[in-house]
């Protein structure tokens, strides 16, 4: 099984760490990875901004590195989502595949050698769960599921804790952020003080991009609460 | 005025407030989530409301003109206005002939679409809002914040302090009974002294002529009963092709809005009684050319039952003010820019596309996918400031040269002050209330040549 890892742009410079665990983990688990080294951005951010008419170099450079796989893997729903919904290449769409449900849905994890003696607060992000229906959602009268917690319960020592409200959003929004940035902070602390009531250590999800804004403001608040990718845990071990 | 980021940071000023405003909606949603899961066939009803209003929708013309025939057959007038301008015009010259200079009027989001109140206003005639929250926010000459709840914005100290000084309450009284009874005796008096009556429609039955008006407060009943003249607005998007289909929709409406199993009148109105003149008036308002635009049709499904607004985390803590329209949440900042793009090029964008809205409406309109669409349609059409548009041009030509961001990457991680969210240095909006992420030693890619290759 050839796999390409696709490293989004921000994780690649900022986040590399969730990069590694996310190659380390899919090596454990005997997919054969690959790099593709010119690799930059989906063209989320512009296409969410207004500007998806011209992310045609993005992706024309994404076919590019990641054409002739079995299944390209990277650690972002929303990135995921973006490629499914809008990349022009009908096969680029059908093997792109979100970290967790690549492992749940193709690889089929039944077990992993992993151990977090942790409490972790679950954040679902919104187009990894909603769009690409990583779990069930709260607003829908359907049968509970969850890809992230199915993994995290074969993480030995790992316990994890949803918020009050299980699946509001965090409030990055890509430029949404910035733009709104009133309402964004707001909707971040509001999650995160949730979080907090129940004593977590971290705040953990499959979006690196929630994730650096959560950061962003517990940093801010000096709290001791940090933030992990979700690969950072299902890759930890004694 | 203020744009939505604008008024929401200016609302937002006031945290307690923002909390209570947040969790009041929350709650209303935590009770449409419990009444839709007493149902095992909700999915399904959602399905099928949204089909019906799909074929609704693609045969619209001919179900105008059976609803037009039926009705007038059943001795109702009806009236056709191509905007809003010209539904107040009929609305005014009917009101004209009857001589008459006060109504009454429930809740009805097309005439606040039409700012009907301040056109009558205008020409000297005394319009009564009658739903309690309306009423509040007339007093205070103020427009409602959302669909549903007209005065959610308002804590009941402000509703004290707006009945003491219009209709005389004690001061500092805020008992929420004591000031409904007095609401009460006051609009009692207003429903006696009218002679026309306005009401909104909810559902219009093509098959039957007949259209259906659900209230909780009995206010429209109340009017339209009362009065010698009937008349009912609504929008051409209102009718549904059978009466049987209103177990659709009567099912989903009050569990969506309240978490009620139903609204508390849902009257049905047929014919006039004896004496009394009905009138309909049907507008169109920028409705065909919405349905014109294949992205954005189904906006045409929406039974204003507001769930999107109390589930949006966006709405909940910006308050519908923010919004600068009379239909604020995310069905607003869809239909907004059907009537005005310049205006309303804010809107689209205040979301963070989270999907919420689309999950909990019971028509499943796909309100989050066509907030996206809008962004491209204004974008597109160069509604951006210049600054936003050379971000994105420099990113998009960034991302698609790999040696370029390697070697923007490459000195102190300075791509990220290209990132379109972190661009504006100096007065970076990120930095205000977040840190930074700490850039690392090496990149990913850095790291994979030292390691791996
Ligand atoms: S868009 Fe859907 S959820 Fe929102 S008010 Fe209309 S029907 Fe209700």
């Amino acid at each position: 099984m050839r796999v390409a890892l696709f490293v989004p742009c921000y994780i690649d410079q900022f986040y590399p760490q969730v990069a590694i665990a996310s190659l380390e983990l899919l090596e454990k688990l005997g997919c054969e990875v690959s790099v593709p080294k010119n690799q930059t951005c989906c063209g989320q951010p512009m296409a969410n901004s207004g500007f998806a008419h011209i992310t045609s170099g993005c992706d024309t450079n994404f076919s590019a590195n990641f054409s002739g796989y079995d299944y390209i893997v990277g650690p972002s729903g929303s990135c995921v989502l973006h490629l499914k919904e809008h990349h022009p290449d009908a096969k680029i769409r059908a093997s792109v595949f979100e970290i967790c449900e690549f492992l749940v849905d193709v690889l089929k994890v039944k077990s992993l050698p992993s151990y977090f003696p942790h409490k972790i607060g679950l954040h679902q992000s919104c187009h990894g769960q909603r769009g690409l229906r990583i779990s069930s959602m709260t607003e829908l009268n359907e049968k509970p599921f969850s890809k992230l917690t199915y993994l995290l319960d074969l993480v030995k020592g790992c316990e994890w804790k949803y918020p009050e409200r299980q699946d509001e959003c965090c409030g990055f929004g890509g430029t949404f952020c910035v733009t709104e940035e009133a309402v964004s902070v707001k909707m971040g602390q509001d999650r995160i003080q949730e979080h907090q009531a129940n004593e977590v250590e971290f705040i953990v999800g499959a979006d690196t991009s929630c994730l650096m804004h959560m950061e962003g403001i517990l940093k801010r608040s000096a709290s001791n609460v940090g933030v992990k990718h979700i690969v950072e845990i299902l890759n930890a071990h004694a | 005025m203020l744009n939505h980021a604008e008024a929401s940071e200016k609302f937002i000023t006031n945290q307690e407030r923002t909390d209570w405003h947040d969790d009041t909606l929350w709650f209303v949603r935590s009770k449409r989530d419990k009444a839709s899961k007493l149902l095992p066939e909700w999915e399904a009803l959602r399905e099928q409301a949204s089909q019906i209003k799909e074929h609704m929708l693609s045969n619209l013309p001919q179900y105008l003109l059976e609803f037009e025939a039926k009705a007038q057959a059943n001795g109702i007038q009806v009236h056709w206005a191509k905007d809003a301008h010209e539904h107040n015009e009929i609305v005014y010259s009917i009101i004209q002939k009857h001589g008459d200079k006060a109504l009454v009027k429930s809740k009805s989001m097309l005439t606040e679409e039409c700012h009907l109140n301040a056109y009558l206003e205008q020409k000297g005639i005394d319009v009564v809002d009658t739903d309690l929250g309306e009423r509040i926010v007339q007093f205070r000459k103020e427009v409602p914040s959302h669909i549903v709840l007209p005065a959610i914005h308002l804590k009941k100290e402000d509703v004290g302090e707006t009945f003491h000084q219009h209709l005389g309450t004690p001061k500092g009284n805020k008992d929420p009974q004591f000031l409904t009874e007095a609401a009460r005796i006051h609009l009692r008096e207003k429903f006696l002294g009218a002679k026309v009556a306005i009401t909104g429609v909810n559902f219009a039955v093509a098959e039957t002529g007949e259209f259906v008006v659900c209230t909780n407060e009995g206010n429209a009943d109340m009017g339209a009963h009362l009065s010698d003249v009937h008349i009912a607005c609504m929008g051409i998007e209102k009718i549904i092709p059978k009466r049987q289909d209103l177990g659709v929709f009567l099912r989903l409406l009050a569990r969506s809005a309240t978490g009620q199993l139903i609204t508390t009148y849902s009257s049905h109105f047929a014919k006039p009684r004896a004496g009394q003149e009905m009138h309909i008036v049907l507008v169109d308002n920028g409705r065909s050319r919405q349905l014109a635009r294949d992205e954005f049709r189904n906006s045409l499904k929406c039974i204003r039952c507001a769930a999107c607004f109390n589930t949006c985390p966006v709405y909940r803590r910006s308050g519908g003010h923010s919004y600068h329209q009379p239909v604020a949440g995310p069905i607003g900042s869809i239909l907004a820019p059907n009537f005005d793009k310049k205006a309303n090029v804010d809107l689209p964008f205040a979301s963070t596309l989270c999907g919420s809205c689309s999950n909990v409406c019971p028509v499943k309109i796909n309100i989050h996918e066509q907030l996206w669409f809008w962004r491209q349609d204004l974008m597109k059409e160069g509604l951006a400031p210049a600054g936003k548009v050379l971000g994105m041009k420099l990113m998009a030509w960034m991302m698609s040269n790999p040696s370029v961001f390697r070697l923007a990457g490459g000195i102190g991680r300075k791509v990220m002050s290209w990132f379109p969210f972190l661009v504006n240095n100096g007065m970076n909006p990120w930095f205000k209330q977040r840190e930074m992420p700490a850039p690392p030693k090496q990149s990913f890619q850095e790291w994979y040549k030292s390691n791996r290759s």
